[in-house]
C-alpha cells in the first residue's frame, strides 16, 4: 500500500469508531484529539482495528507516533509496504 | 473448545464486554443460567402482555448524534448506531417532598431553575455543587472513596435540598445506605440530572436483542440454561469452569457479571478467598396494566420520586416494604410518536429482603397482593387515583431478584463495595456489571466495555 490507500484504511476506521464525527475537514498535521472527541477509548481501537486487519503488532510505546494522521500514515507505510490493498 | 474468555452472565455488562471481544476476533462464550439473556434488566411474557423486569427509563440520554458522553461513547465502542437503542426522551419527572416539588426534564438549566426557585437562599450553594460534580473525573479506576453526603451538605446546607437530591439518584443505583461514594454520585448526577431519562419504544428487548445479534454476528457463542457451579484455578489463576450439569469448559480468562459475593463463591471451596459482604437494598415493584394511557387520567410525568415523610430515609426498611417514599414510573410518558399497547403505571419502594425471602410459601402471594394494595393506595396521594382502570396486575420481590439474577438478598444494586478496576484477588478472573460500579444501563454496558478493553484485549 502506498501512502495515499494507508491513509484511507486509517480514514476508514476513524469512522467506524466515531461515526458522528464531520472528517471532511481533518487536518493531517493536527493531532486527531484536537479536531475530534477521540479519547483513549477509541484510540485504542484504531490500533485494534489495525492489528485485526493486517496481523501486526503496535507495542504500546509507538502510540505517540499515532497522535496525528501525517504521523500514522509515516509509521505504518514501512510495515504496510508489501500489504496488498483490502486484505 | 478452549476459550479466549468466558463470561459468566448475560446481561447488559457480559453481552457489551462480549461484543468487544467477539468484534476483535477473540474466541467468546457468554453462559448464562437463566433460560433467556437480560439479567437485571430482562424481559419477559405474561398473559399474553410484553413486560420488561427492571427498566424504568434509560439514563444517561443523549440527542442522536450527540458525539460526547456515555451513550455516545457506548454507541462507538459497540459499532451501534443511534436508531439501534431507538431511545425517546421522557416527557417531564419530578421529586415530590412534603411542602416542595422540584420538575426535571433532560434539559439540564429547566431543573436549574426550579432549584433557584424553589431554595433561592441555596443557588451558591448549588452553583459551588455543580462545580466540584464538573470537576471530579468519576471514571477513573484506581479512585479512593469519598462520601458523597459530606461534599453536598458542604455546599448545601438545607436538609430538604439535599434528601431531594440524593433521592433519584440513590433510588436509581445505591448499593449503600443512607450515603453513596462521591463517584457512583456524581455518574448518577450526570447521567439523571444533565443528560436524563430516555426509553426505547419496545422497552428494554430491543437493546438486549440488539445486543446479542451483534454478539453472535460476530461469531461470539452465547449458552443460556448454562448456569457455573465452580470456577477453577491453578497456581492463583482461573483455568475452567464447570456448568450446574457438569460441563467443563477451559478459558484463558473469565469475566464475571454474578456480583462479587457471588463470584468469589464460585471458586474452589479449598482455596476459597475472602468474601466481600453482599449487599441488602431491594425492592419490591407494583406493576398496573390499564385499560387506557395514564395521560387521559391526568398522569404525564415519566417518572416521580415521592417522600412523605420529613426526612428521606434509604436504607433496609424494618417492614416488609418502607411506604413513605417510592418511584412511580409510567413507561406510557415518553415522547414517542405512537402510543403504547397498553397504560402502565410502576411503582417500586425499597423493601425488606429477609421478610420476602423466609416467608412460606403458602404466605407469598397474598403477602404480594396484600402489600401491593398498600403501595398503590401511597402513591395514589401524588397521581391521580387510576385503581379503577386497572385490567392486570404484576408484582416482583426481592425474590423475584434472587430467582432470576442470583444475587444474594434479592439486592438490586449489588454490593456496597465495588471493584471498580475489575480486577479479584485471582489472576485472570475479572469483574463487570453491578458490582464494578458503573450504574444504569449506560453505565452496566460500559462497564463490561471498559474491563474488557483494560484486561481482555491485549
Amino acid at each position: 500500500m502506498n501512502s495515499e490507500q494507508i491513509r484511507q484504511v486509517i480514514m476508514d476506521s476513524l469512522e467506524r469508531s466515531a461515526p458522528d464525527e464531520d472528517l471532511s475537514d481533518l487536518d493531517d498535521a493536527r493531532p486527531f484529539r484536537e479536531q475530534m472527541e477521540l479519547d483513549s477509548m477509541d484510540f485504542l481501537d484504531i490500533v485494534m482495528e489495525l492489528r485485526k486487519m493486517y496481523r501486526m503488532q503496535i507495542p504500546e510505546e509507538d502510540y505517540p507516533h499515532l497522535n496525528t494522521m501525517a504521523g500514522t500514515v509515516a509509521y505504518l507505510l514501512p510495515r504496510l509496504r508489501d500489504v496488498a490493498v483490502g486484505t | 473448545m478452549r476459550y479466549d474468555t468466558i463470561i459468566i452472565g448475560a446481561g447488559m455488562s457480559g453481552l457489551s464486554a462480549g461484543v468487544r471481544l467477539a468484534y476483535y476476533e477473540k474466541k467468546v462464550c457468554i453462559l448464562e443460567r437463566h433460560s433467556t439473556i437480560g439479567g437485571l434488566n430482562s424481559f419477559y411474557r405474561l398473559r399474553n402482555r410484553n413486560f420488561d423486569v427492571g427498566l424504568h427509563a434509560v439514563t444517561n440520554y443523549a440527542e442522536p448524534g450527540t458525539r460526547q458522553g456515555p451513550l455516545s461513547k457506548l454507541l462507538r465502542q459497540l459499532r451501534l448506531s443511534w436508531e439501534d437503542f431507538d431511545l425517546r426522551p421522557q416527557l417531564m419527572s419530578s421529586i415530590v417532598f412534603p411542602g416542595c416539588t422540584l420538575q426535571f426534564t433532560n434539559d439540564f438549566a429547566f431543573f436549574s431553575e426550579q432549584v433557584a426557585a424553589a431554595f433561592p437562599d441555596q443557588v451558591a450553594g448549588f452553583r459551588e455543587l455543580l462545580q466540584r460534580i464538573d470537576s471530579h473525573d468519576p471514571l477513573n479506576l484506581e479512585r479512593t472513596p469519598k462520601s458523597a453526603r459530606m461534599v453536598v451538605e458542604e455546599c448545601i446546607p438545607d436538609p430538604l435540598l439535599v434528601d431531594m437530591l440524593f433521592c433519584p439518584l440513590m433510588f436509581y443505583g445505591s448499593a449503600t445506605p443512607r450515603d453513596m461514594d462521591f463517584s457512583q454520585f456524581v455518574i448518577m448526577f450526570r447521567s439523571i440530572f444533565y443528560e436524563g431519562f430516555g426509553r426505547p419504544f419496545e422497552g428494554i428487548r430491543l437493546i438486549l436483542k440488539k445486543l446479542v445479534r451483534h454478539f453472535k454476528s460476530l461469531g461470539g457463542h452465547l449458552k443460556l440454561r448454562a448456569g457455573v457451579r465452580q470456577i477453577h484455578q491453578q497456581n492463583g489463576r482461573a483455568v475452567a469452569v464447570t456448568l450446574d450439569d457438569g460441563t467443563e469448559i477451559e478459558a484463558d480468562n473469565v469475566l464475571s457479571s454474578a456480583g462479587a459475593a457471588e463470584t468469589m463463591q464460585l471458586l474452589d471451596p479449598t482455596v476459597r478467598n475472602v468474601t466481600p459482604p453482599p449487599g441488602d437494598i431491594s425492592f419490591v415493584e407494583s406493576i398496573s396494566v390499564l385499560d387506557c394511557e395514564p395521560a387521559r387520567l391526568g398522569h404525564d410525568q415519566t417518572i416521580v420520586f415521592y417522600c412523605d415523610s420529613p426526612r428521606f430515609h434509604y436504607e433496609r426498611p424494618c417492614e416488609p416494604v418502607d411506604l413513605r417514599s417510592g418511584i412511580i414510573c409510567s413507561p406510557n410518558n415518553f415522547d414517542y410518536s405512537r402510543p403504547l399497547e397498553d397504560g402502565r403505571i410502576r411503582i417500586t419502594a425499597l423493601a425488606d429482603p429477609r421478610f420476602w425471602l423466609t416467608l412460606p410459601d403458602d404466605e407469598y402471594a397474598c403477602e404480594k397482593q396484600r402489600w401491593n394494595e398498600r403501595i398503590i393506595q401511597g402513591a395514589v396521594r401524588h397521581i391521580p387515583d387510576f385503581r379503577g382502570h386497572v385490567i392486570d396486575t404484576d408484582v416482583f420481590t426481592p425474590r423475584t431478584i434472587l430467582r432470576f439474577t442470583g444475587h444474594v438478598n434479592g439486592c438490586v444494586y449489588g454490593a456496597p463495595e465495588k471493584f471498580v478496576n475489575g480486577r479479584t484477588p485471582v489472576h485472570n478472573l475479572y469483574l463487570c456489571g453491578t458490582d464494578q460500579g458503573f450504574l444504569g444501563i449506560v453505565g452496566a454496558m460500559l462497564s463490561g466495555i471498559t474491563v474488557a478493553n483494560r484486561y481482555l484485549l491485549k
